[in-house]
């Protein structure tokens, strides 16, 4: 359960998170969109504690990561969590499969033995089979996306956290990942936010949608209710971004 | 004037006091998880070759020339003086195990390795790679600093006794070939004068130096802003810092070590 109380983050005087309040239950899917620059991203990396808030409380099953100061406590905490970065943040003094096996030292019991076995797994979910050894350099933009979202899950965390899963993969690939979103949270009962421009995305597979704009939700409700919303800027978005799909 | 000049030097000193608090963190940091980690040995294993690998060649070229001219100038000096060059192994020697070799290799590795773990994290942070290992149960001490702080702790010890003996080869072939020096003459000039408390002097400055390369250089790669070019000046400024520390830090540790007898 994470309960986010009154979050307010400010760059340089300007504020971009303006006390922001949200319960997210466990098992939930829940999907925040946005225009770009809004603070998306900011919102994500505060729940992890990359981002120190300037105000309010992020608690996760019951400790608040905004309080906690030593660095053992607090990666403890992230040890709940995986993380898809919007840009990858592929390591790339290590090739494919070394990325995904990254975690599981630090964060599973797996043997070292296995860890080869478990990254081609992870990899086949996501549906880069035998791509094992390639060099991230090798990678176009959407495998690696691809490959940071197989590093994401492989330590079958209980929260996922995915900036822009979706962005710059192709129509099928896209459905790939959204079902695995979807099947990772009834099957293994992980709770996911994910952060992204793919209304489609958003509508198919989230139990809540928010819309940020200007530091707060502009509205926050199960998909069917952001549909028929009649808040203006969330009608705007909608209707834009269904009519390019 | 006095109201342009007074806020520039109260900024500068901030900045000045934030830049040593963060290094402190980063070295608490560190120590924090020395303890409480087990060790990447491959890691550690890894960095070490690189930044042996990586200076080796222009460490031998610095020393062996250092040596060379050391033995050409003390030659001729005391050839003005004496009508032949004495001493020219002693003060090769003393020259290049106390100051020299240390120093020289201190900046070398610097400008070789420095800038390059500089560089490395510096490129890890701007992409958010530093911000990765936190998510994935590790963080930049354990998984990236521990091992450079070991590495440069073992590879620049090592690089200097090999250093000083480059040098004094170098001294030697040109006292031998250009000096007309005996060679037993040469080696008798080092090994009657010179004792392991000399050669201990420059081996324990060379701790320190890796100490201090390994703490600008790691410090400067995480506090790294502003994509490539910001990697650009974090790498100068990484190999600039390191020098001037070395130089004055050189002093400080002489005169320590001397007061302690380690002449
Ligand atoms: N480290 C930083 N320093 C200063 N300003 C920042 C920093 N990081 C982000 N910002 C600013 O905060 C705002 C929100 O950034 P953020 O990355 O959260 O946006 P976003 O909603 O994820 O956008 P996008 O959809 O384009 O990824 C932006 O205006 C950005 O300029
Ligand atoms: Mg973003």
């Amino acid at each position: 359960m994470i309960e986010i109380r009154n979050l307010v983050k400010k760059y340089s005087g300007k504020t971009i998170l303006g006390g922001i309040n949200l319960d997210i239950k466990d098992g939930e899917i829940f999907s925040l969109l946005g225009p770009s620059g809004t603070g998306k991203s900011t919102f994500l990396k505060s729940i992890i504690g990359l981002v120190k808030p300037d105000g309010g409380s992020i608690k996760i099953d019951g400790a608040d990561i905004t309080k906690t100061f030593g660095e053992f406590e607090i990666q403890k905490i992230r040890k709940n969590f995986g993380y898809l970065f919007q840009e990858g943040a592929l390591f790339d003094s290590l090739n494919v499969w070394e990325n995904v096996a990254f975690g599981l030292r630090y964060l599973t019991d797996i043997k070292e033995s296995e860890y080869l076995k478990t990254a081609g797994e992870k990899l086949e979910l996501v549906g880069l089979k035998n791509s094992e050894n390639l060099k991230i350099s090798e990678l176009s933009g959407g495998m690696k996306k691809r490959v940071a979202l197989a590093r994401a899950i492989a330590a079958n965390p209980k929260y996922l956290l995915y900036d822009e899963p979706t962005t710059g993969l192709d129509p099928v690939t896209a459905e790939t990942v959204s079902e695995l979103i979807k099947e990772m949270s009834k099957k293994l009962k992980v709770t996911s936010i994910s952060v992204t421009h793919d209304v489609k995305l958003a509508l198919e597979i989230s139990d809540r949608i928010a819309l940020l704009n200007e530091g707060g939700f502009a509205c926050l409700g199960t998909p069917e209710e952001i549909k028929n919303s009649k808040n203006g800027i969330v009608k705007e978005f909608i209707e834009n971004s269904i009519c390019r799909k | 004037m006095k109201c342009l000049i007074l806020p520039s030097i109260g900024e500068h000193l901030i900045n000045l006091a934030r830049k040593l608090g963060q290094t402190w963190y980063m070295v608490g940091s560190v120590i924090f998880w020395l303890f409480r980690s087990k060790l990447e040995f491959r890691q550690i294993v890894k960095q070490t070759t690189r930044i042996g690998v990586d200076s080796v060649s222009v460490t031998t070229l610095t020393s062996l020339f250092t040596g060379m001219v050391l033995a050409l100038q003390s030659g001729y000096s005391s050839k003005s003086l004496f009508n032949e060059p004495l001493y020219v192994g002693s003060v090769v020697g003393f020259s290049l195990v106390k100051e020299l070799g240390p120093v020289l290799t201190a900046i070398v590795v610097a400008g070789r390795a420095g800038a390059a773990v500089t560089a490395e994290i510096g490129t890890m942070k701007v992409t958010e790679q530093i911000d990765a290992l936190y998510t994935l149960g590790t963080n930049p001490s354990r998984y990236l600093l521990i091992p450079r702080y070991f590495a440069f702790m073992i590879a620049l010890p090592l690089l200097t006794v090999f250093s000083d003996f480059i040098g004094i080869t170098g001294g030697f072939i040109v006292s031998v070939v250009k000096l007309r020096v005996a060679s037993s003459v040469y080696w008798d000039d080092i090994f009657m004068y010179m004792e392991i408390k000399n050669f201990m002097h420059g081996f324990i400055k060379s701790f320190f130096f890796a100490f201090i390369i390994a703490t600008v250089s790691c410090y400067k790669g995480l506090h790294t802003e502003g994509g490539a070019q910001g990697v650009g000046m974090a790498t100068t400024e990484s190999v600039v810092s390191s020098m001037v520390l070395i130089m004055a830090v050189d002093y400080f540790v002489s005169a320590l070590l001397v007061s302690i007898g380690i002449t």
